[in-house]
């Protein structure tokens, strides 16, 4: 009892770890590989639509990889990438030893990879992977689908068992593991983020499972939930799907918020301006996302009353998140600034996750829906928020907190040239898929009209950039943990708070053994 | 400081600037330019409604934005630790916070009401003066002119650029993916309903200058309604998802002057009367052979090849289905394969055509078979099954 152990020698130590921060790190790692595969995806998408024609690939592929770039992007980069960061800091946050339930967290993770080996491998199976887009619409997803959609949709049900299991562990630890005085509104607002997260995962995970079941259902046992002829209907697909979508929307940017929240303050050398505020916008926009599905689908044929509804539910989140971004540049103001590179990355997602906010609020107005959807204006739209809010976040992080996982110093100049690479890379890509998408581009298109050439030729060109970026922040990670400057300062930031900056770095396999009193 | 502040306007008012440029000008044309940057107000009065609203919204994202990102803007230049600055220590301010929350929410309460307005407008599709029924087929248009005696025009629209120009052998041509081989004609200054449905997957009808976008949906009938205020023709594209295809599957819309329109109806009508008459007709061998070689050349060459040698289908020279049984020939042309590459062209011929069609793959490339289909064979094959 209360004898410290290290981790256990070998490659056992990865398989069976019970340890939140190995299994926080192989989230970590596994999503970063999960990041390079759905970009090389991104990759050969950008790499066809440099020109007008088809060069390089037939529609048929470029359709399995616009739908495998999506699921790889959001069930294997994104959300996993932010469990990890949870496994990781939560517990350190907290003062607690490690995760509530740690034997479910290494099954949460280790089930991810051979979910993804499922989904990877569908693309060299007879008729090729998944092609209907990464919100697989009936009946494109059941009766036309290839016969490789049965691998998938076993896929998406152990991912969303991953995520589920994650989500319970998260609450559990959140709930119960407390150091003594940390009382719900003391909690960092990374916890609560979470918090709530974990809670829309519990909510809308099992929504998801329960489409691609009836999906099963009516490819496999003649039932026809989706199916028009058969007295079911295509419509009912895209509420349930987005019933679980847009909630998952936010479960991928709501620990953004969290992790901005926590830097901003600490390189402005200044509290939070609104801790409580931002806790119940996060909470308001979580209640928000569950009534705003079906401004997915304006276009498809509701009622004018729902219409409306959906409308007015929808322009309501502006308010909430309005209050986040005043929040943050409030806390900026008269601070004392500094810019290392968590600190721009934070003002970067700042700055596009605004852009990406307004223009959510052109989509969320129904009559000008009819013009935007399903045009590039919302692959912009989208982008802004997920790359630019998600992945910028999650880049902050890894810079934040690398020295206090590894204890050696990351290259500061790589780092900046990382942020300012990926920066004009990311708005060189997609701002000018505002104009196509305005001009009439509809998404999910392999080849154009010649009137889209030029922009597509610049989002091309961007996207290269953005691509080649993330191998340098991949080097600075690796050369980071190799052969970086060794310094076992507790807090790596000086305006850092928190527990995670009492513990030395790098954080001991066992922190907080005996819980430290927060006042 | 006052520099400062000087330099900050500087910083700002230039893009904006940059900006109203841009998004000022109002000459749009009927099609998208090159470097078009926006929206196209169409040629309907609900297309301007929604490009005003469209840019009203827009303009406010734009103003706020200013502001915000002025603010961040002074805050990052103000207060760096490196000029010395020192941090406040202050935070929360129930006021400030308030005042945040609410001023978003008049905003958004004004930005609602013409919203609202506008969209009750696009919903109000009583009172048609023309219905036209649109398919969405994978991956082709099909267009039904609703008459109320019974006499509906309908037509297949399917994507007429060549082969060549999407696999860059030959020059792109300047409505490169976006021409068809029949368009839809309507009335210019008529109100006109169309009722869009599918017959296989999702698709979307989406014309953006005449400001209707609606999703065809296997099963249902949607509507939407457009009144065109100018002659013109005006080009879009399915806009969701509908596999291989998806990407050319353009919509052509010509809207022509009442006259114009009401002589295009007539043809067509006499046309279909045409049909009907050539459906009792008997036809010679010669006659169903040299019709049925035109139809081959353009409909079915790409597959089976100029000498029905096969190639992504199978060869018609010899083929046991062309040769075999004349039911199984008809019930493959109606009806196609289902899992494979081969088409069903029950709906995409009549029944004269289908009829020439099948003679001319019974008895071309030497398959000889002597017996000639009759329209009425073809007829009475659809009614049978
Ligand atoms: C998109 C390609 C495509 C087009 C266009 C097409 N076919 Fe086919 N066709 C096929 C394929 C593929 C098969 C083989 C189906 C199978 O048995 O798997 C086939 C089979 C056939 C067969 C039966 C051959 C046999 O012996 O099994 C006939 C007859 C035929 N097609 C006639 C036509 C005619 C006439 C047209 C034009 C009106 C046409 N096809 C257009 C692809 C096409
Ligand atoms: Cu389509």
């Amino acid at each position: 009892m209360g004898e410290h152990h290290g981790p256990a020698k070998g490659i056992s130590r990865w398989f069976l770890t019970t340890n939140h921060k190995d299994i926080g790190a192989l989230y970590l790692w596994f999503s970063f590989a999960m990041f390079l595969l759905g970009g090389s995806f991104a990759m050969i998408i950008r790499a066809e639509l440099f020109q007008p024609g088809l060069q390089l690939v037939e529609p048929e592929f470029f359709n399995q990889m616009t739908t495998m770039h999506g699921l790889v992007m959001v069930f294997g980069a994104i959300m996993p990438a932010f469990v990890g960061l949870a496994n990781y800091m939560i517990p350190m946050m907290i003062g607690a030893p490690d995760m509530a339930l740690p034997r479910m967290n290494n099954w949460s993770f280790w089930i991810l990879p051979p979910a993804f080996t499922i989904l990877a491998g569908t693309l060299f199976m007879e008729g090729g992977g998944p092609n209907f887009g990464w919100t697989f619409y009936a009946p494109l997803s059941t009766t036309y689908a290839p016969p490789s959609v049965t691998f998938f949709i076993f896929g998406v049900h152990i991912m969303g068992l991953s995520s589920i299991m994650g989500a319970i562990n998260i609450i559990a630890t959140i709930v119960n593991m407390r150091a003594p005085g940390m009382t719900y509104m003391k909690m960092p607002l990374f916890v609560w983020t979470w918090l709530i997260t974990a809670f829309l995962l519990v909510a809308v995970m099992p929504v998801l499972a329960g489409a691609v079941t009836m999906m099963l259902m009516d490819i496999h046992f003649g039932t026809s939930f989706f199916s028009a002829a058969g007295g079911g209907d295509p419509v009912l697909f895209q509420h349930i799907f987005w019933f679980f979508g847009h909630p998952e929307v936010y479960i991928i940017i709501l620990p953004a918020f969290g992790v901005v929240s926590h830097i901003i303050p600490a390189f402005s050398r200044k509290p939070l301006f609104g801790y409580d505020s931002m806790v119940y916008a996060t909470a308001s926009i979580a209640f928000l996302s569950f009534i705003v599905w079906a401004h997915h689908m304006y276009t498809v044929g509701m009622p004018v009353a729902g219409e409306l509804f959906f409308m007015y539910a929808t322009t309501l989140i502006a308010v909430p998140t309005a209050a986040k971004v005043f929040n943050w540049i409030t806390t900026m103001f008269r601070g004392s600034l500094s810019f290392e590179t968590p600190m721009l990355f934070a003002i970067g997602f700042v700055v596009l996750f605004t852009i990406g906010g307004f223009t959510g609020l052109m989509l969320s107005i129904a009559p000008a829906d009819f013009q935007y959807h399903d045009t590039y204006f919302v692959v912009a739209h989208f982008h802004y928020t997920m790359v630019a809010g998600a992945i910028f976040a999650m880049s902050a992080s890894v810079y934040y907190w690398i020295h206090k996982w590894t204890g050696r110093r990351y290259n500061e100049s790589m780092g900046k040239a990382h942020f300012w690479i990926s920066f004009l890379g990311f708005n060189l890509t997609f701002f000018p898929q505002h104009f196509v998408g305005l001009a009439g581009m509809p998404r999910r298109i392999p080849d154009y009209a010649l009137q889209f050439a030029d922009f597509n030729m610049m989002s091309s060109i961007g996207a290269f950039i953005y691509g080649a970026s993330q191998l340098l922040f991949l080097y600075n990670v690796i050369a980071t943990i190799r052969s970086g400057k060794k310094d076992d300062t507790a807090k790596t930031w000086d305006g850092a708070e928190g527990l995670e900056w009492e513990v030395p770095s790098p954080a001991p396999y066992h922190t907080f053994s005996v819980p430290p009193q927060v006042k | 400081m006052c520099f400062k502040a000087k330099q900050l306007c500087k910083l700002v008012l230039y893009p904006a600037i940059v900006l109203l440029s841009i998004f000022g000008g109002s000459a749009w044309a009927e099609e998208a330019q090159r470097w078009q940057v926006n929206m196209t107000p169409g040629v309907t009065e609900i297309g301007h409604k929604i490009f005003d609203l469209h840019m009203l919204v827009f303009w406010i994202c734009v103003i706020t934005g200013i502001g915000v990102f002025a603010y961040l803007i002074y805050s990052i230049v103000a207060f760096r630790k490196s000029q010395g600055a020192e941090s406040a220590h202050f935070h929360e301010n129930t006021t400030v916070e308030i005042l945040w929350t609410v001023i978003p929410f008049l905003i958004l309460i004004a930005i609602a009401v013409p919203s609202t307005k506008t969209l009750l407008e696009i919903y109000d599709t009583d009172d048609a003066d023309l219905d036209i029924l649109v398919t969405g087929y994978q991956w082709k248009w099909k267009y039904e002119y609703l008459d109320a005696n019974g006499e509906n025009v309908s037509f297949f629209s399917n994507l007429s650029t060549a082969q060549g120009e999407i696999y860059n052998a030959e020059d792109k041509g300047q409505h490169y993916l976006l021409e068809v081989d029949e368009p839809v004609v309507v009335p210019v200054g008529k109100k006109i309903r169309f009722l869009v449905t599918a017959n296989d997957v999702l698709h979307s009808w989406w014309v953006p200058a005449i400001a209707v976008k609606r999703d065809a949906v296997p099963g249902f009938i949607n509507e939407s309604w457009t009144r065109i205020e100018e002659p013109g023709i005006y080009r879009g594209q399915c806009a969701e998802l509908c596999g291989r295809n998806h990407g050319y599957m353009p919509i052509v819309v010509h809207a022509v002057e009442q006259e114009e329109y009401d002589a295009w109806l007539a043809e067509r009508k006499a046309k279909a009367a045409q049909i009907k008459e050539l459906m009792s007709k008997n036809f010679t061998l010669d006659e169903q052979m040299e019709a049925g070689k035109a139809i081959y050349m353009s409909a079915c060459v790409a597959c089976h090849g100029v000498n029905g040698e096969g190639g992504v289908g199978k060869p018609i020279a010899g083929s046991p289905i062309a040769t075999g049984e004349i039911t199984g020939l008809i019930n493959i042309l109606v009806n196609g394969k289902p899992g494979s590459a081969m088409p069903a062209f029950g709906n995409q011929f009549n029944d004269v055509d289908l009829a020439a069609v099948i003679t001319f793959a019974r008895n071309g490339f030497g398959n000889n078979m002597g017996d000639v289909v009759q329209p009425i064979d073809v007829y009475n094959f659809k009614q049978g099954q």
